[in-house]
């Protein structure tokens, strides 16, 4: 006569076999479309770039200058500065600035168009000290109709056409 | 010249850690346990970005770079998009494509340029999703939910070219304020939707109708919660073209969060900006929009030619109705080295807000003698055609390719730039790549 028990093992096989599928089941509903995604898009990043190690303490990099540079903003480090990266960092991002060149008086434009349009604040007497750092620092650079292609920027490679 | 510095993760995290979070990730912290909390949307992104599932992802504090890309200087991807894409700004959040990464026959997802004015919204939910028509030349105001745009109307797949009103900005003299964009605000992929004529119909348009704006759920980067980030729009018979469209899917998946996921207009051959992302509400005027950015000087160049550095009062100001023709190389990158006896193959895209592109040429001296490059047909108007030829080089030296596209009605693009103008749009001056020769 065989054990109760050897009757039971093919059904706890499938009990089992139900759970994991179960599981499978549950799991795919959970982050199936995340995982489809992942294989579904070309690999975003290269991670070599990426090295893996402790956090570094980013807060110790928040007043680094180099080069008269301030690294965080990418702000010229100058008479000025403080009182710039405090007022137009509050809504957008310093890149905004280093970005563009303007006169002083186009400067000035665009302070007012962010005043009439985009919620900026009376700068009262500051605003004397942010034109001067922004005229000065931040000027257009005379560049004529077209500029030459920027050869001193390109990375030549060797093109393979094989 | 201005200089791209590309933003790094680490500057954004000291910045404001929590807020960095918040636009990189759309990760929030709880309000008890200060940990991250991921929404499943964004949990994908910041896989994506670490090309690996992050495990435990509910005990990740908020604000903390996560340790794979901690310790490193490296430019970082934004969520859902190629590492290649050139970050101008992050907040609000603008990123260009380069020239090589546009190669594609249609522009992948995750190469799609990034223009935003403000944030883009949280939490969407598609199953509350709605999108009101309304306004004074609407018969009536109607919403429908998304399921109901998807179930009522034909759905539709276009190719679809979308440029920045500002791309080439930054080549203008004097310099316009504004993001600097140099070739890289534009793209053309699949856009799968419906027609928004087919809605506009179903509400009822009254004889009186001249204007379709839009409205969306991104907000201010001044964080005024009421304020709205841009509404522009198109006159009503571009609204009404077969082409317009009311979109969901790009490229046959969702359109991504930076794009305007869940919904957007789709208007091919106008300022990009007037195709609405996160779109949720739709006004039929008796008048011309008059939102935000589509008044002042906000897309618009002067009525009449002027000269470089004209200060233009508002009145003069005309509201840009089509993108010029244009054209960029996709291949090779700029800065390729080859040898004498080698022939470069080039390849590229050409566009136009009119008919189509009739021919495309390319120049190795300065523009002083053209040749015609292969050209194909658009798959449908408003998508981009590509351009392929075969050069081959007189001697060793430097060179550069200039490409130079003409439309149906013979206008071609200018070499040097074309009218100034107060805000730096409609740059459509030939794409140009240097090359090097060697024996």
């Amino acid at each position: 006569m065989r054990e109760p028990f050897d009757n039971l093992r093919p059904i706890l096989v499938t009990l089992n076999l139900s759970v994991l599928v179960l599981i499978f089941c549950f799991g795919y509903l959970l982050i199936g479309d995340q995982v489809v995604a992942m294989f579904d898009q070309p690999k975003p990043m290269d991670m070599d770039a990426y090295r893996a190690s402790a956090a570094t303490a980013a807060a110790e990099d928040v007043d680094r200058i180099e080069n008269g540079i301030h690294v965080q903003s990418g702000l010229i480090y100058a008479e000025g500065f403080d009182i710039v990266r405090g007022t137009c960092t509050a809504c957008h991002s310093a890149k905004l600035v280093t970005q563009n060149r303007a006169t002083r008086e186009g400067w000035e434009q665009m302070i007012r168009w962010m005043q009439e349009t985009q919620g900026l604040w009376d700068l009262g007497k500051n605003e004397d000290a942010i034109l001067s750092y922004l005229a000065q620092h931040y000027a257009p650079e005379e560049v004529g109709r077209r500029a030459n292609l920027d050869v001193e920027a390109i990375e030549w490679y060797v093109l393979d056409l094989e | 010249m201005h200089k791209k510095d590309k933003k790094g993760i680490h500057e954004l995290y000291a910045e404001d850690p929590l807020a960095a979070d918040k636009q990189l990730w759309d990760r929030e912290p709880l309000p008890n346990t200060r940990r991250g909390f991921l929404k499943k949307g964004a949990l994908t992104a910041m896989s994506l970005v670490l090309g690996a599932k992050m495990v435990h992802a509910e005990h990740f504090p908020a604000g903390m770079i996560p340790a794979a890309l901690a310790g490193s200087d490296q430019p970082f991807a934004l969520p859902g998009k190629h590492p290649g894409l050139i970050v101008l700004n992050d907040r609000p959040i603008n990123a260009e494509t380069p020239p090589e990464l546009l190669d594609d026959k249609l522009t992948p997802n995750d190469r799609f340029f990034v223009r935003n004015n403000g944030i883009p919204p949280e939490n969407v939910d598609l199953s509350t999703w709605t999108l009101t028509i309304e306004g004074e030349s609407a018969a009536q105001t109607k919403t429908y939910t998304l399921a109901e745009l998807k179930q009522k109307f034909t759905p539709v797949t276009l190719q679809l070219t979308l440029e920045c009103g500002g791309n080439g900005r930054k080549e203008f003299n004097p310099p316009a304020k504004g993001n600097q964009w140099s070739t890289g605000a534009v793209g053309c992929a699949a856009w799968t939707g419906i027609r928004l004529r087919d809605v506009l119909e179903d509400v009822g348009v009254k004889s009186d109708a001249v204007y379709v704006g839009y409205y969306g759920k991104d907000t201010h980067i001044s964080g005024q919660a009421d304020k709205v980030v841009i509404s522009r729009g198109v006159p009503i018979d571009k609204a009404m073209e077969a082409e317009s469209l009311i979109a969901w899917e790009m490229n046959g998946k969702p359109i991504p969060m930076l794009n305007g996921y869940p919904l957007r207009l789709v208007f091919g051959g106008y300022p990009a900006s007037a195709s609405g992302k996160w779109l949720s509400k739709i006004v039929i005027r008796n008048q011309v929009h008059d939102g935000p950015k589509m008044t002042g000087q906000s897309y618009r160049v002067p009525c009449k030619p002027v000269a470089p550095g004209t200060k233009v009062p508002d009145e003069e100001m005309c509201i840009i109705e089509g993108m010029p023709v244009k054209s960029l190389i996709t291949f090779p990158k700029t800065g390729a080295t080859l040898r004498q006896r080698q022939a470069l193959p080039i390849r590229g895209k050409a566009w136009t807000s009119t008919e189509k592109i009739t021919r495309v040429d390319y120049s190795i001296d300065f523009g002083a003698t053209w040749q015609s490059c292969t050209l194909e047909p658009a798959a449908n108007r408003y998508a981009w055609q590509q351009f392929s030829a075969d050069i081959r080089f007189p001697e060793i030296g430097y060179y550069e390719v200039w490409a130079r596209a003409t439309d149906a009605n013979g206008i071609a693009q200018p070499m040097l730039l074309p009218g100034w103008n107060p805000r730096g749009y409609l740059n459509n001056a030939c794409h140009r790549i240097a090359i090097k020769v060697t024996a």
